[in-house]
């Protein structure tokens, strides 16, 4: 292609539009059922076995496009997949649809389709529809992704309010990297660190566990609003007391150095490839052992467990180090820093 | 030379986070509090250390006789209406910036929050660090920037320093409406009140870090109440409480110093220089929940007017003072007389989705840290 920038005409329907989807997304996407270039893809699901699908979308954005572990590209790919394999589903086809600014550089657009394409190749899903509209300059910020999947049921029953008295809650790793690595790039911060987003695709581990026929009652991935939000959730919907044990919780020091500065609360923070898991104690050091073969889980711990106590149902009761104990809530909203 | 060795931020709390030692010095105080012949009920100033008492749970970990009265030291929950008005209407302005920290976009007005105007077209934007105004104004020549400057003495020192970098590099088009208000006169004014019960202080270390330990010396010649300057770590806290428990057990009344690691009695002489060097102390301001009070808050020195947004901006800002909902108790909270449950909207019409008062709204106000963090064996009861 000749420019090296979008412009309103690669949005256009004509000649430049169809290059543009030849060179890049064809190129980092290509499959058959999306070179068909008809108006929908025709899509036939395996026969026999499963015939119960899940059926999700998620649209993306974030600044900066590019962080530390990843890009919109890759959270755009492992966010669907992910809600795919929460609920027992295999992924097996995504739409994408891409809303570009009028300007941006096209070897952004080119390493945003090149790295979907990586975390495609993970789960195994095909992109086999699409859209691109451009807008002009100022109507969008750079880049926003919507992706929408479908993935076949391998495990039936996956839901919130199954979450039972006695269950044991797990958590696959460190929370909040995601949060705060966004925090730290977006405000130029130079803690010195490692931190990286924790992205990533889960179907791989996901599909371990249902491999083993453990009776998962619940999985869910903890995006925004972090793991507080997920368990809080999970008390509601089943009408249980979700106890977590503080300490058990792995935070990474960067993470919980940067909650230091800004008075913010690790379980708050998003996370991009981190999901709880909820099933009977008696099955959770299986659990835990099959998730630390897989390095997205390698540090997954036993967080909590789900009771039933007296008049704390819908609630999570954090049990601090001290010897106290304190509800863990949803956060209010947008996340602000402290004054001082 | 050697490399200079890097300070990790786990460094800075570790220790004194340890439950080993929370737990023993929990024993210490309950065994000497046993001494106390009256009832100690300690003023933590800071909205910090009301966050510390209730995200660690340490209320639980101290004995009967020991009673904590919530202070004034919320920046945000002591701003009243009008200021918050100011900066709204300072934001709905052609062509400017509204540049501010933190928790402030979501304290309501007498019309809404800053946040619901930034959604209705102003450009309202958080700050994570006060020298990103300076970026911001050299990125829009043609706008003017109003850095709504909020805080106690802690965040003073940041604000001059932006000031006189605004100066230096000749960024004009940055201007200040200054909300900094003072701890030792706001303390003063609740001891004031013959209602009020306090006898001793956790004054918070942040401050004297900047201003010195004797900032509350004349607190003590004039209220013969002990005060402890100290950290925001539990182990600090407990540990400030014991020394509160030994000086009464002991009959004394002094500045102590907990917060040994950054505190010393003369303070930062340097940022205490650029402070002087930048402002003035108002005449009176008021508070929210304690009205006005004199030698309460700084503002720009005259030298600097053109930088003022009170001044540049004084034909549209509105004047006329305005209260809290009827409702609404922050007063009584700010000044120790209530505590947050005793309010009758609070968890029930007044949340941190949706609040009636400043308390409600910063993550250092009093009724945020209760209804986040309020104890499940007390609510149960």
């Amino acid at each position: 292609m000749n420019s090296h920038t979008i412009e309103l005409g690669h949005g256009g329907g004509g000649v430049q539009m169809n290059r543009l989807i030849r060179e890049v997304f064809f190129a980092a996407f290509g499959n058959e059922l999306l070179q068909r270039e008809e108006d929908a893809a025709i899509l036939s699901l395996p026969s026999g076995a499963q015939s119960t699908m899940a059926f999700t979308t998620d649209s993306f954005t974030v600044t900066p496009l590019i962080f530390n572990g990843g890009d919109i590209g890759k959270l755009a790919i492992a966010g669907t997949v992910n809600d795919l394999a929460m609920m027992g589903a295999k992924p097996q086809y995504l739409s994408c649809s891409f809303i570009i600014e009028e300007g941006l550089p096209l070897t952004t657009l080119k390493a945003v389709a090149q790295s979907m394409a990586d975390e495609l190749a993970i789960s195994g899903a095909h992109i086999v529809c699409g859209d691109t509209k451009v807008v002009p300059r100022g109507c969008a910020d750079q880049l926003f992704i919507n992706t929408t999947g479908i993935g076949l049921v391998q495990k039936p029953g996956l839901s919130a309010s199954n979450v039972a008295e006695g269950d044991a809650i797990i958590v696959s790793r460190d929370v909040g990297c995601h949060g705060a690595t966004i925090l730290m790039n977006r405000e130029g911060l130079e803690l010195g660190s490692a931190l990286a987003s924790d992205c990533a695709t889960l179907w791989p581990v996901v599909e371990a566990l249902i491999a083993a026929d453990l009776d998962i009652h619940a999985l869910r991935d903890a995006t925004r609003g972090g793991l507080a939000a997920v368990v809080n959730e999970w008390a509601q919907a089943a009408t249980v007391t979700i106890e977590l044990n503080e300490a058990a919780i792995p935070v990474c020091d960067e993470v919980r150095g940067l909650c230091e500065l800004y008075g913010m609360e690790p379980f708050q923070l998003a996370n991009e490839g981190t999901f709880i898991l909820a099933l009977p104690a008696a099955q959770a050091e299986q659990a835990l052992a099959i998730m630390k073969q897989f390095s997205p889980s390698a540090n997954a711990a036993i967080i909590g467990r789900a009771s039933h106590a007296e008049q704390q149902v819908g609630t999570v009761v954090l049990q601090t180090p001290w010897g106290s104990q304190r509800y863990l809530k949803v956060p209010p909203g947008e996340l602000l820093p402290r004054i001082c | 030379m050697p490399e200079p060795k890097q300070l990790d931020i786990k460094q800075l709390y570790d220790g004194f986070r340890d439950p080993a030692t929370v737990r023993q010095l929990a024993r210490t105080i309950a065994h000497e509090a046993q001494q106390l012949l009256q009832p100690l009920n300690i003023m933590e100033v800071c909205g910090g250390h009301t966050h510390t008492l209730m995200k660690f749970g340490l209320k639980a970990l101290l004995p009967q006789n020991i009673h904590f009265i919530h202070g004034p030291g919320c920046p945000v929950c002591v701003m009243p209406k009008e200021r918050i008005d100011h900066a709204i209407t300072l934001a709905a302005q052609p062509d400017t910036i509204l540049v501010t920290l933190g928790d402030m976009i979501r304290v309501p007005g007498s019309a809404g929050t800053l946040a619901q105007s930034r959604a209705n077209g102003s450009d309202v934007r958080p700050l994570y660090d006060p020298l990103d105004a300076l970026t911001i104004a050299r990125q829009n020549p043609t706008k003017t920037v109003v850095f709504f400057a909020i805080g106690f003495e802690t965040s003073t020192p940041m604000t001059a320093v932006l000031l006189q970098q605004a100066e230096a590099q000749g960024i004009d088009n940055l201007l200040f409406h200054i909300n900094h208000v003072l701890v030792p006169p706001a303390v003063d004014a609740v001891m004031a009140d013959p209602q009020v019960r306090v006898n001793a202080f956790v004054a918070p270390s942040h401050v004297s870090v900047i201003q010195g330990a004797d900032i509350y010396q004349p607190l003590v010649d004039k209220y013969a109440t002990p005060v402890v300057v100290a950290g925001f770590e539990p182990v600090d806290m407990m540990e400030a409480v014991l020394r509160l428990v030994r000086q009464k057990n002991a009959g004394t009344a002094q500045v102590d110093i907990q917060y040994s690691r950054a505190v010393n009695r003369e303070g930062n002489l340097t940022a205490q220089k650029l402070v002087a060097d930048c402002f003035v102390v108002r005449d009176t301001f008021r508070w929210r929940g304690l009205g006005p009070i004199a030698r309460s808050a700084l503002k720009l020195k005259p030298h600097y007017q053109h930088r003022d947004a009170e001044i540049h901006f004084r034909a549209i800002l509105p004047k006329h003072e305005l209260d809290d909902h009827k409702a609404c108790q922050c007063g009584a909270i700010l000044r120790g007389l209530a505590q947050p449950a005793d309010c009758r909207v609070f968890a029930r019409g007044c949340t941190p989705e949706r609040p009636l008062g400043s308390c409600m709204v910063s993550s250092e106000g009093a009724c945020n840290a209760y209804y986040r963090y309020q104890s499940p064996q007390r609510a149960a009861g």
